[in-house]
């Protein structure tokens, strides 16, 4: 029981530090906008080229807006100062990093919720009859980006070049996700949508697999 | 020392002989001609550095458990001669797919696993080179390492949503594939000649490793004095 109320309680601090600022949530959508605009001009915008790529596209965006919006989660505790505390203050240090998942997890969401209106609109693809399994797709797939995000991100706190190195870990662990989202995301988007559940299926068996390792391994990631 | 000696000659007379055999031996594919040749060594790396990064996967695993740094010696060794092994696969992958298939690259799905497992293991090399003390630089990359090999049957499954252009598994493969009887020993005998390779190479490694370390302690002894 006390995982949960530990939990909620690093939650709240995680959610007050951001909504205090809305640094990280207004940086992350600007540059997610940014990429979304300049794609348009690397390919033909209004084709059906364009349509197809759209959704890659989109996926691609997130995860390199999470690559960045990542590298605050344990430094920002470092730089303070307060990861030691926060370790004393827990019973189990999975409480820290379940806490920072769903946090990550919430602010991917509520940047990619910020965005979709824009990306229907410049790429001409209408999202409202396949928004609820859109949001679905978009909140599995999110979840495992933040999972391994959030682990990763403890590891790269510790080295050196630590911005260039948290990309570079995540980005090819992050591979199954992209892939496998970009087609389920693709397949829904089409002109006959077909809702690709196997795919939503796997992309849960990630987050699983990541969030078991975490609960095994995290509390190593978090040695003094 | 003898020992190691002895290794190395093992694995050298065997490599040699796998190469005289896919040569001389393994009678001539129908369809593909010389070419298929390379296969035997192109699989047998492959299965050789999947093996090693297994190695390392242990290794990795009983570091984590047992905080001894001879199982870090044993991840890095092990890492650095599979990732060796994989480059040899992804060098010969496009020599035989260029006569074959028409082009040197192509986004199958075996081909890309391969380069995203390449990639990881890069990464965990990079990694290490970026934490100066020795304990964390262990821990830190050790539990990367676990990471990055939970993260390889996801990478292969997901992958294989794609559709793939790769000869379909002849090994261990569905009905109706499978090899000739002579190219089958062929194989196996190519696939255990790199495996003692690549145990040689990762022996080496591993006393490189290990002497890197002493020096190491006994540089700051003196640094100390």
């Amino acid at each position: 029981m006390s995982l949960f109320s530990n939990t909620a309680t690093l939650l709240g601090k995680e959610l007050r530090t951001e909504f205090r600022s809305r640094e990280l949530l207004t940086t992350t959508a600007v540059f997610i906008l940014i990429v979304l605009v300049l794609f348009s001009f690397a390919v033909t915008p209004g084709t059906e080229e364009a349509r197809q790529f759209a959704p890659g596209l989109l996926w691609l965006a997130i995860l390199f807006a999470s690559s960045l919006m990542f590298q605050s989660c344990f430094l920002r505790e470092q730089t303070n100062d307060t990861l030691s505390s926060l370790r004393l203050a827990v019973s189990d240090p999975f409480s820290i990093f379940l806490a920072k998942l769903i946090a990550n997890t919430l602010f991917l969401l509520l940047t990619e919720l910020i965005m979709l209106p824009f990306f229907a609109l410049f790429y001409n693809i209408p999202l409202w009859s396949k928004l609820p399994v859109l949001l679905l797709v978009l909140l599995v797939g999110s979840l495992g980006i933040s999972i391994a995000g959030t682990a990763i991100s403890a590891i790269s706190a510790q080295a050196r070049m630590r911005e260039l190195l948290l990309p570079l870990l995540l980005l090819p662990l992050l591979t199954p996700v992209l892939v496998v989202s970009s087609l389920v995301t693709g397949n829904l988007l089409d002109r006959e949508p077909i809702i690709q559940w196997k795919g939503i299926a796997f992309l849960a068996v990630f987050d699983l697999v990541f969030l078991t390792a975490l609960w095994l391994f995290g509390e190593y990631l978090l040695e003094e | 020392m003898a020992k190691r000696i002895t290794l190395g000659a093992v694995a050298l007379l065997l490599v040699i002989a796998s190469a005289y055999a896919s040569f001389y031996i393994a009678p001539e594919e129908r369809t593909m001609g010389v070419i298929q040749r390379i296969f035997y060594f192109h699989v047998a790396s492959a299965w050789a550095g999947f093996t090693a990064f297994l190695v390392c996967f242990i290794g990795n695993l009983l570091y984590v458990w047992k905080r001894s740094e001879k199982y870090d010696w044993l991840g890095v060794s092990s890492a650095e001669v599979g990732l060796a092994f994989t480059t040899v696969v992804l060098i010969t992958g496009p020599i035989w797919a260029h006569p074959v298939w028409g082009i040197w690259w192509t986004w199958d799905a075996r081909l890309t696993s391969t380069f995203i497992l390449w990639l990881l293991y890069v990464s965990y090399l990079l990694l290490r080179t970026l934490i100066e003390e020795p304990d964390r630089r262990a821990l830190l990359s050790s539990l990367f390492g676990i990471f990055a090999f939970l993260d390889v049957p996801l990478v292969f499954g997901a992958i294989r949503w794609w559709r793939t252009q790769h000869p379909s598994p002849v090994i261990m493969g569905g009905q109706g594939s499978g090899l000739e009887p002579t190219m089958k020993a062929v194989f196996f005998f190519s696939v255990i000649a790199m495996h003692v390779f690549m145990t040689f190479l990762i022996v080496e490694r591993y006393i490189l490793e290990k002497t890197k370390a002493e020096v190491d302690i006994l540089r700051r002894e003196a640094e100390a004095q």
